[in-house]
Formats: C-alpha cells, structure tokens, sequence
C-alpha cells in the first residue's frame, strides 16, 4: 500500500462506451456533439447508432452553439460518494440546448447554488478539461 | 362492477416484521421465510406452487436458483425486473398466467439487507455500469433524491406546488405509522429521530437534503421482505382468508426525452390501462397505497392516476385529507406509515399489495371502515429520468 493518499475525482464517461464515444471523443475539442436524423429531423440524444423516429434514419452529428435553459435542477446537500461528497453544496440540472438536446450536467461559476440557479435561467456551456475529454458543465450566461 | 371479471385473486401475504436485521439474515432467507408465512396464511404448501415471480435482489439470474432454493417445480418462472414496481408487474403477469390457464398458485417474494448493508441508495452515486445513459450522466454527481427533487422543483415552477403541499405527504403516512406497531418498531431499530406524529412545520423545517426536498420528505433504508400468493378462483375457493381480487393492471416506462414534461410520470400511461380492465374509476377507490419513496412520487402519482387533475395534486392534499379517518375526502394514503414511515428496503412495490390486501381483508392497523376498491402503484427507477409504473387495482368480494 502506497503512503499516499488517493485524491477522490470525478468520475469520467468511457471512452469506449461505443453509442456514446464520438460525443465524448468531440469533447477534447471543446465540441458538443449531438445527432438529428437527415431523414424525419429528429434530434436523438442521448447519443445511438439508430434514429429513434424513423426506421429508416440517417443521422448527422452536429455541433451545438451551447447556449441553454435551465429546465430543472436540484441542489445536492447529502452525497456519499467520495468525490461529490466534499462538493456539496452543487447544483445539478437539466439543461434544455437550443437545438434540442437534454441533458443533465452541474451549474457552476455561481456562489450560492441554492440562490443562484432557477429554473428557465439562461445558461452556456462551461468545459472541464481532462486528459483525454473534457465535460461539459454549464454557467450562467 | 357486475361485469368484473375475477380471474385470480391475493389468498396469501406476509410482511416481514424485522427492518433491522443486524447482519444475520440475508436476503434469499428473507424470502423464503416470507413465503412460508405467506403460503400459511393461504392454507397452502410449497408444493402447489406452480407459479414463481422474482425481480432478481436475490442473485443475477435467479430464475435458475431461486426454485431449488424454495425447493418447488413451476412451470411459469417470470423474472421481471423493474426495480421497485417490481411485484406489480409480476401481479399483472401472474393475473395473465392464471387467467390462460397456465397456472394456479403463483408466489411473489422479497428480500432486501439494504439497512445491515449500509446500502447509500438515495444519497449514494450512480452505478458503475456503461449503459449509454449512464455514460452521459455518471459525471454530474446526481443522487437519487436529487432526481426526484428534479421533478419536485419542476412541479412548483409550473403549478405553484409548496413544500408544505408536499408534507402533506409525509405527515399523513407518520400519521398512520404511528398506529402500526411494526413500522414504530421499525422507526425505533432504524434509530429515527422524533418518533411522533409530524406537523408540516416538522416536515418543511427538516434538514435539506436535495433542494427542495427535506429529510422527512425522504424514504427509510431498512432491512425487510415480503411475499404475495396469488391464485386461481378454484384455489382461492378453499383458501383460509377471503380473496382479494385482481381486477385490473397497468405497466408502462419512461425516460428522459428532449423537451419531455417530467412533472408528468410513467403512471400517466398504466393506471387507464388498469381502470379501464377493472371497469371502475379512481373516485370509487377507498385505498390508494402509493409508492412513497419521496413525498413528490406522491403528489405526481395522485395526478396521474387520476385522482385529481394534473398540476392541482398540491392543493388537493390540502388539510390531512389523506388520512385514514377521512373517508369522505378520497382515499387513504398509505395506511402502513408508507416507505417514508414504515419501510422501504429498496424495492417497495411488494408492500403496497400487502398493505392493500390487509385494507381489503379488514386487517389494518389503521383501518378504512367497510373498505372495497384499493389501488397499488408502484414506481421504479427514478421518478425524473428513466422509471417504470406498475398499477394494480384490487377488490374483495
């Protein structure tokens, strides 16, 4: 056993989660990657091989703006995960981006998240850079 | 109700009565246990179980082991896993089985060593699995809770829904926990806090836990079990205790959905399935045992199954209306004391057939006089992503 101590972090997407890799792989870049279908328009997310509209799909990866709003969101007072657990107080929430997609990621850059976050608030991406991805997070615009 | 059809009916329950365990039970004891008793209860042995349902606590494939275990021969193994509405599905399924002909004796059981286990299930991090939805959230921290505060939050933007509306919920299920030794029992061994009567003040001054839901307004992490027989009109003709029947079901699922209203759930989609079958209308419930994991699983359900419109759950709770004693205001709310009360060792849809078969028998610790129609509906997963939604609606005779 190694004297030191292990420094608790966030855990991170796989990389070799195949529906989900090359939305993580446009990370790097600082890209948010999502799908709509060529064929009925539909804007899949999260990220698969088959369109969730149409049998016959063609989707498209696309880049979002990162723009978004606030569609709800919790402030995370108890968690006894080992890295989450000194972060509390933190907001988690859905973010609706302009384009379409749904996902739910943290708040940050606020002071107070209990004061701070509301719901319809309008949001921008903020990314978290790590060695092989970064994540996408959100703050207010 | 004339045209009701009685295909198969509960004759058998058990509760387990430990929720605290201490580390010398396990699940698959907890079980069998539950299903002896519960098979008693109905006058019958584990040979004429031909029937056998189990969400899978016990072991990953347990279709295989949980047979041998019991050390019965069915000829209908249902391994349906759906989290906590569980042993809802399997009550619609068991209904179908009876109902072809497939069989007469069906066994439902539940074990769960979540107390003993120290098991974080609410406050804990997510799962360490890659499903592809899993891989775009595991990131965020998001607790259990904060899921369901998600949708407790949403509620109040969009129809003025208050922490006190909410409390309703968990002043209520204390209120009929205070009445049922075993779930005071269970509040003593799990080491509660103030174990009394609750007032919404309690409720809405309780720590934070997720904004904006309190500690009171969250479930339990006990030990504890179950089990249900269900059978065939024949079978049930000659069992000890009358039958309950099985009038209607409902399933469905839901999941996060660009754009999707999340204030609405999966039991939106179940319940006009299964009033629809058991031909009869919410108005006419006397029981609604409601999965009460958080004290908005709740107000959502009570919209969405009908009781009152969607976005007005939180005025309708309004005033202790859903104690046991008011039986002119609707049904009784979880008359056991509930998840948030009573117990909740992860999966809690067993309990609600359980408790709605004692209403139904006469047998509650806080009784609805003449008691006829009960509804169970159980919600598994989580409320404010992907969750499923089991109804069943039951009568006696």
């Amino acid at each position: 056993m190694s004297e030191e101590k292990k420094v608790p972090t966030r855990p991170l997407p796989k990389l070799t989660e195949l529906d989900t890799a090359e939305f993580w792989r446009g990370t790097k870049d600082k890209e948010f990657r999502y799908q709509k279908c060529a064929n009925c328009g539909t804007v899949v997310w999260h990220p698969r091989a088959h369109c969730t509209g149409c049998v016959d799909g063609d989707l498209q990866w696309h880049v979002s703006a990162g723009q978004g709003t606030i569609y709800s969101y919790s402030i995370v007072r108890l968690s006894y995960h080992p890295f989450f657990r000194g972060k509390a107080p933190f907001a988690v929430a859905y973010v609706d981006l302009d384009e379409g997609p749904r996902f739910l990621t943290n708040v940050v850059g606020v002071d107070d998240p209990g004061a701070d976050v509301h719901i319809g608030q309008r949001v921008q991406l903020h990314w978290e850079e790590y060695e092989e991805l970064s994540v996408p997070l959100v703050t207010p615009v | 109700m004339a045209s009701q059809k009685r295909d198969a009916a509960i004759v058998g329950i058990h509760e387990y009565p430990s929720r605290d365990v201490e580390g010398k039970v396990n699940s698959l004891q907890i079980k069998a246990a539950s299903a002896a008793k519960a098979l008693a209860d109905a006058g019958l042995n584990w040979s004429d179980v031909d029937a056998i349902y189990d969400a899978g606590e016990g072991g990953p494939m347990s279709g295989l082991m949980i047979s041998e275990y019991f050390g019965i021969q069915p000829t209908v193994i249902d391994t349906t896993g759906v989290g906590g509405s569980s042993y809802e599905f399997h009550t619609a399924h068991a209904l179908q089985a009876i109902r072809e002909g497939k069989a007469k004796v069906a066994l439902l059981t539940y074990g769960s060593t979540a107390h003993s286990n120290a098991m974080a299930i609410g406050a804990g991090g997510r799962g360490g699995g890659i499903s592809p939805g899993d891989n775009m959230e595991t990131f965020a921290g998001q607790t259990l809770i904060a899921n369901y505060a998600m949708v407790a939050h949403r509620h109040m933007h969009e129809y003025g829904t208050t922490s006190e509306q909410l409390a309703e919920i968990s002043t209520a299920t204390r209120y009929h926990a205070m009445r049922n030794p075993e779930a005071v029992q269970a509040m003593t061994d799990l080491e509660f806090v103030g174990i009394q009567e609750t007032t919404i003040e309690d409720v809405v001054n309780s720590r934070m836990i997720a904004d904006p839901l309190h500690l009171l307004e969250c479930c339990m992490v006990s030990d504890g079990g179950g089990a249900v027989v269900i059978a065939s009109p024949d079978v049930a003709a000659n069992c000890k205790k009358p039958p309950v029947w099985i009038l209607g079901t409902g399933e469905a699922t839901k999941y996060p959905q660009n754009g999707a209203d999340i204030t609405t759930s999966a039991g939106a989609q179940s319940a006009p399935i299964a009033f629809a079958e058991a031909g009869v209308t919410p108005a006419e419930m006397d029981i609604a045992m409601i999965y009460d994991s958080f004290s908005i699983t709740v107000l959502t359900l009570l919209e969405d199954l009908g009781f009152c419109a969607k976005g007005e759950g939180g005025a309708w709770v309004e005033g202790g209306r859903l104690r046991f004693d008011r039986p002119n205001d609707g049904p009784a709310l979880n008359t056991d004391g509930g998840g948030l009360s009573s117990n909740h060792p992860g999966m809690r849809g067993i309990f609600l057939l359980l408790e709605a078969t004692r209403q139904l028998r006469g047998e509650s610790t806080s009784q609805v006089d003449d008691a006829k129609l009960a509804i169970a509906h159980g919600n598994g997963g989580m409320l404010g992503a992907r969750h499923s939604a089991g109804t069943v609606i039951l009568g006696r005779n």
